[in-house]
């Protein structure tokens, strides 16, 4: 750890840099309407609740969490796709919360994204040429001769073949199209980009290709991402830092290296102890942690810190007092009450509260023998 | 006698572009109790070789030997075969959501499975399966079976299709991709339910998956899978620490290193794109995009079989002698590692 430590200070420190982006207690609720003609309010979808983040320049700052975490919310609300309820997002010392018109349509340039799917997030009736040249024309930045020239460039930098202008994307394979997605999200020269999901639709030999080449145009164009992936080793590969996100909060927000070695909050350290390891004898010593049922509604969420009902080292606190998303022992940040400590056996932990579910969703001790099944 | 074994599958599939050789020529066999991976990239016939074995591979040409407990299941009427499937040998597939039928309670169709295979009255088929619903650790079982599939999440979805595969205790468990729907935390809560399983009753797995982490989890025995042809075969800790094939090197290699030393480095990927079923590459179907090919994979197919006589167990197909893949994994592949 002494040595990550001094590695950390040889490092101009993260506050001493103008962050690219600053997201300060943003939230984003999704409302439940009922009736037909007049809409009443009976619930909200809490997707996003409350998140500050800084992302600085060059660095890529991974996302995690499991479906329904609002990390996709969240990768939108920067990128303006999606309105927030509350808070501020300021880009390039910019508030850009609330936007409009021409600025906005600037603004556009600047951040662009990658989505997951490479079959759906391609127009399958437009030629490829046209889907990436379609941001030059969207702009006004280039036409005609100028706009092939252009658009023939970008598809050699990202590795595909410029004869392949004319071709429609059902020509191409899984990792092409993903390719294409990046050459058009590469096409204005944006600042920042975020990649939501962008190798977890490919098989492992093609994901290899496709994150090699977003590193390398990461350092040609001096790129931000925003690296969103349920994948946590391909997170840790890319990410300089890792936030991990939980019922729409932010929960550690760490250096990935420490992050991984040492998580500080119980639930960074389920999900980390969850990931199946491509190696027999480290699968077989790590202690998976399993956590009780499933992950709470966003609709209600629960009191306290939102991990309470599933968390193992639970106490009467987490139940009523919000943990703050606040540095811990090692200045990374989480936002816990009862943080692990380095070399603290969580599959081991017990709550201090009665956790309703853990009992109904255990499985038996001894299972019905199979006599009394078949 | 082996539980189920495979001798020489292939399915083909007749279409207008040509012969699509989904599956071309797949033996290996299982014991009970045990669990077998098979691990290959999208297009590699792992999910076809099974439903062949289900004899669900419709439309497909289908050739060689299933036997189970001694009995060709290819070669059976469907009667026979209705009577296997389900009860003997049960399936679990990938996206539970679309596996499940949306009009139907979870619970109905579990009984539906017990019924269809035993004389039984409605009301014990139905206890039945809130015992099983009980037994894959779903809270509150007398109402959620009651419940359509709709209201129950991903990770509960999946635990259902288990509960039903598990009705009439098979002696084989097929899965497809059994968590890839599912995130980490649902998937290690899934996975650790069906080691417990398979520890209490003894179910032989065929466990189907892109997922080198899972096989690395679960397996016993590893079947490595390219262009519809098995590569590679091995014991789990053979398959990671000392494997033959160029193509399992790749795809090691392809992963994000596991070892916290490695990250900052560059990923490997194998380059270009797993071929075409239909034209498949002459010779050795890997070698157009094998950094080590030589003039001889280009014209000859190479045969599944050990490289090293001492070790009869692990087979391999290709032409590096023993003494090149040794040398090439020790130096090359594995400090990458």
């Amino acid at each position: 750890m002494s040595v990550e430590m001094e590695q950390a200070a040889d490092r101009p420190s993260p506050d001493a840099r103008q962050p690219l982006v600053r997201v300060t207690g943003v939230k984003k609720y999704f409302p439940i309407t009922q009736g037909i003609i007049f809409q009443r309010e009976v619930g909200r979808v809490h997707a996003v609740d409350g998140v500050d983040l800084e992302v600085f320049p060059g660095e890529t700052l991974g996302i995690v969490g499991e479906t329904g975490c609002g990390k996709s919310t969240l990768a939108r609300l920067i990128c303006r796709l999606l309105p927030v309820t509350e808070g501020t997002i300021e880009f390039d010392g910019q508030d850009i919360t609330n936007m409009k018109g021409s600025q906005l349509r600037q603004l556009r340039r600047e951040i662009q994204m990658i989505f997951q799917d490479p079959y759906s997030s391609l127009n399958p009736r437009k030629r490829v040429g046209a889907i990436i040249g379609d941001p030059f024309e969207i702009h006004g930045l280039a036409d005609g001769k100028e706009l092939k020239k252009r658009v023939q460039e970008l598809m050699e930098t990202v590795g595909l073949n410029p004869e392949h202008y004319n071709r429609f994307p059902a020509e191409f394979s899984g990792g092409q199209r993903q390719r294409i997605g990046v050459a058009r999200a590469l096409a204005l020269r944006p600042k920042l980009i975020i990649c939501d999901e962008p190798v977890s639709a490919l098989d492992v030999s093609i994901q290899a290709q496709v994150i090699n080449l977003l590193e390398d145009l990461q350092n040609e164009f001096k790129l931000t991402y925003i690296f969103i992936a349920h994948d946590l080793s391909v997170v840790r590969f890319v990410s300089d830092r890792v936030g991990v996100m939980y019922l729409g909060k932010v929960v550690e927000l760490a250096d990935a290296s420490r992050l991984y070695a040492e998580p500080k909050h119980p639930y960074s350290g389920a999900l980390l102890s969850a990931v199946p390891v491509p190696d027999p004898d480290r699968a077989q010593q790590q202690e998976r942690v399993i956590l009780l049922g499933d992950v709470p509604s966003p609709i209600d969420p629960p009191s306290g810190c939102r991990f309470h009902p599933r968390c193992p080292k639970a106490q009467e606190r987490c139940v009523h007092e919000v943990p703050p998303l606040e540095p811990k022992a090692s200045g990374d940040l989480a936002a816990c009450h009862f943080p692990l400590e380095p070399g603290e056996n969580l599959a081991r932990a017990r709550a201090g509260i009665e956790q309703e579910v853990e009992v109904a969703q255990q499985l038996p001790e001894h299972p019905l023998p199979p006599g009394q099944l078949g | 006698m082996a539980l189920l074994e495979v001798r020489d599958l292939r399915v083909h599939f007749d279409t207008d572009d040509g012969v699509v050789k989904a599956v071309d020529g797949v033996t290996f066999s299982l014991d009970p109790g045990q669990t077998l991976g098979i691990v290959g990239e999208s297009g590699s016939g792992k999910s076809v070789t099974n439903l062949a074995i289900m004899g669900l591979a419709r439309g497909g040409r289908i050739s060689g030997e299933v036997l189970f407990e001694g009995r060709d299941l290819l070669k059976m009427h469907t009667n026979e075969l209705r009577e296997i499937r389900g009860k003997k040998i049960a399936m679990i597939f990938q996206d539970p959501l679309s596996s499940l039928h949306p009009y139907y309670k979870v619970g109905a169709q579990i009984a539906e499975m017990i019924l269809a295979h035993e004389k039984v009255s409605k009301k014990d088929a139905r206890d039945r399966a809130i015992n099983l619903l009980r037994l894959v650790g779903i809270p509150r079982p007398e109402r959620r079976v009651d419940d359509y599939p709709h209201q129950f999440s991903g990770g509960m979805r999946q635990r259902a299709m288990i509960a039903m595969a598990l009705a009439l205790d098979p002696a084989v468990l097929i899965a497809d991709e059994p968590t890839t729907a599912l995130d980490v935390t649902v998937q290690a809560q899934v996975l650790d339910l069906v080691e417990r399983l398979q520890e209490e009753f003894g179910t032989a797995i065929i466990c189907i998956t892109h997922d080198l982490g899972v096989v690395a989890d679960m397996a016993d025995e590893v079947l490595v899978m390219y262009g519809g042809k098995p590569v590679e075969v091995a014991d789990r800790r053979t398959a990671y620490y000392n494997p033959h094939m160029p193509y399992t090197w790749g795809l090691l290699q392809s992963l994000p290193p596991v070892a916290a030393e490695h990250t900052g480095e560059r990923l490997q990927p194998i380059k270009g794109q797993p071929p075409s079923l239909i034209n498949l590459p002459h010779g050795c179907s890997f070698n157009p995009r094998c950094p080590y090919v030589m003039e001889v994979c280009t014209r000859v197919e190479p045969e599944l079989e050990p490289a090293d006589p001492a070790r009869p167990e692990h087979l391999s197909a290709c032409h590096l002698s023993l003494e090149d893949k040794e040398r090439i994994w020790q130096q090359e592949v594995a400090p990458t590692r």
